[in-house]
């Protein structure tokens, strides 16, 4: 209203651009050149043998060929496998969450002292800079195949993730909550109880539930390394030319995921 | 009795925010704190019950000295002194009873914070002091349900709680609307001639300090210019706490106009 202003002599015509993102031109157009050069340099030196490529596409056409239809003959194996599965989403999730509360304390800067902070952060890359896949060939080197490997694996998974994303929460959290309860004389535990978990709460359910997701998905892939699960059982499948017994394990996690999205979803918009 | 004397804070190198503040509360009385934005109110509160490290100086309540204290004596001395917030500061996901509770968290073992078993004693006297202040209904109801003004009740309980030997207050009525903000003030008085309580409120309406305190401290650049009864808290007075100061808050009747927003 204000800014309606028309004693201030407007004239008409002015132009008016979107300042660029970039304000230096130099770096501007220095990038686009920069990736142009890559990509050019990247295609004519990476070996792409296009014979091969021609070669394989009637292969997997093949194999695809040979997954319709879907069996689930074998549904007992199946059913095993995915038991298996869930019993090592779940319990990795269970456990992983439960350590990652406190490596997440420790890891945030404005409740924890610089030396408790800094381990906590090596916990959190140390459980973050390995895949999965890379972690469950080490546990079953460690403690032999089958399903503690993959409990082992997706644990050390999750604590890296949760506990990074919930450190960055407690970072954020509203100061004055912590302050009021700091005034009325309550130690440091007590701090943590009633001044930074709730406020941290929903958050904390939400990561949980998108791990345990996410553990679903993981636990698959581990398996094929020989860490339990259904991943074991697709590996099998495939190595046996089962295509449509692999395609049957293929469809069920495709379901699996599809239902624990919905549900974590559900969950999360609960308990906000 | 609350006795300051000579308390300098400094953050850093910069200039003091408190340069040897003495001020001496005595008995019940309710003594409101006024000043410009930055006069140093709040500081001086929060150094109080050691939210800050006051630089030097000694603050003394029922001749305790607070500066200096470490751990449990630390922690012992705040639960001896209330504080209400301007953002009321409520545990906003937990029940108004947990809040209110949460005001017995210096006298009750970890476990029983943790499991939300309070002594009987504590619940016997939320219950009543929720009912002096009107919020009694609303034990279960999750505190970020609440209106300002209840809200701000919560956190007034939550500090009578502490069983205080003082009432800190530091602009609770600023995020409240004139209304609610008068109701709030004229519960902390009543509230301090009850329980013969001293309460330091900080405030920025001139007015409702007049109305309803019994003495007025006047800051600016940290430092105290005037100490009086609002009887005596005049316009040279009040000149003298926000002269020369652009656009104080309380008097500004309408808003800033375009030329002024755009120097800013």
């Amino acid at each position: 209203m204000t800014s309606g202003n028309t004693a201030s002599g407007a004239q008409p015509g002015r132009v008016w651009k979107k300042p660029p993102f970039i304000a230096n031109p130099w770096i501007r157009y220095g990038l686009v050149a920069i990736t142009l050069a890559y990509l050019y340099w990247a295609f004519s030196t990476l070996p792409f043998d296009w014979q091969r490529i021609a070669e394989g596409l009637p292969r997997a056409g093949k194999i695809f060929g040979g997954a319709f239809p879907p069996s689930f003959e074998r549904g007992g194996l199946l059913w095993t496998g995915f038991k298996e599965s869930f019993q090592i989403a779940f319990l990795a999730t269970m456990l992983g969450v439960l350590l990652s509360i406190p490596i997440a304390v420790m890891a945030a800067r404005n409740v924890a002292p610089l030396p408790v902070y800094l381990l906590g952060r090596t916990l959190i890359i140390v459980s973050r800079s390995f895949h999965p896949v890379i972690v469950a060939i080490l546990f079953v080197a460690a403690v032999g195949f089958g399903p503690m490997a993959g409990i082992l694996t997706l644990t050390l998974y999750s604590i890296g993730f949760v506990a990074k994303l919930l450190a960055e929460e407690i970072e954020e959290i509203d100061w004055g909550q912590v302050e009021a309860m700091r005034s009325v004389g309550a130690g440091y535990m007590k701090i943590l109880v009633y001044g930074v978990f709730p406020q941290i709460m929903p958050r904390q359910i939400g990561l949980s539930m998108y791990q345990l997701d996410s553990n679903l998905r993981a636990s698959a892939v581990v398996g094929i390394v020989g860490a339990g699960g259904i991943g074991g059982t697709l590996m099998n499948a495939f190595g046996r030319y089962d295509y449509d017994f692999a395609f049957a394990i293929l469809l069920m996690i495709i379901a699996i995921i599809l239902v624990s999205e919905g549900l974590s979803g559900w969950v999360r918009k609960k308990v906000w | 009795m609350l006795e300051i004397t000579n308390l300098v804070k400094r953050y850093g190198q910069n200039e003091p925010v408190l340069k040897g503040l003495n001020l001496k509360v005595e008995g019940s009385s309710v003594v409101s704190i006024v000043g410009a934005s930055g006069a140093g109110k709040s500081t001086l509160l929060r150094c109080i019950n050691r939210l800050v490290e006051p630089t030097s100086g000694s603050i003394k309540l029922n001749g305790h000295e607070l500066v200096n204290l470490r751990g449990s004596d630390l922690r012992h001395s705040r639960r001896r002194i209330g504080m209400v917030f301007q953002g009321f500061n409520l545990i906003d996901r937990l029940t108004v009873m947990e809040n209110v509770l949460s005001g017995r968290l210096g006298y009750v073992s970890f476990f029983q914070a943790l499991t939300r078993r309070f002594p009987q004693s504590d619940i016997d006297r939320a219950f009543s002091l929720m009912e002096r202040v009107g919020i009694a209904h609303y034990a279960d109801k999750r505190a970020d349900q609440l209106s300002g003004g209840e809200r701000q009740r919560v956190a007034v309980v939550r500090a009578l709680m502490q069983e205080p030997e003082i009432l800190l207050a530091d602009e609770p009525t600023a995020s409240l609307d004139p209304k609610t903000s008068q109701q709030i003030m004229s519960l902390l008085q009543s509230l301090a001639s009850e329980m013969s309580l001293p309460v330091l409120i900080n405030i920025h309406n001139v007015t409702q300090a007049r109305m309803y305190t019994d003495r007025i401290v006047g800051m600016r650049h940290g430092q105290m210019i005037f100490d009086g009864e609002p009887k005596d808290f005049n316009q040279d007075a009040l000149d003298a706490i926000y002269g020369g100061i652009e656009s104080p808050e309380e008097d500004a009747g309408e808003p800033a106009s375009p030329t002024e927003e755009a120097s800013a």
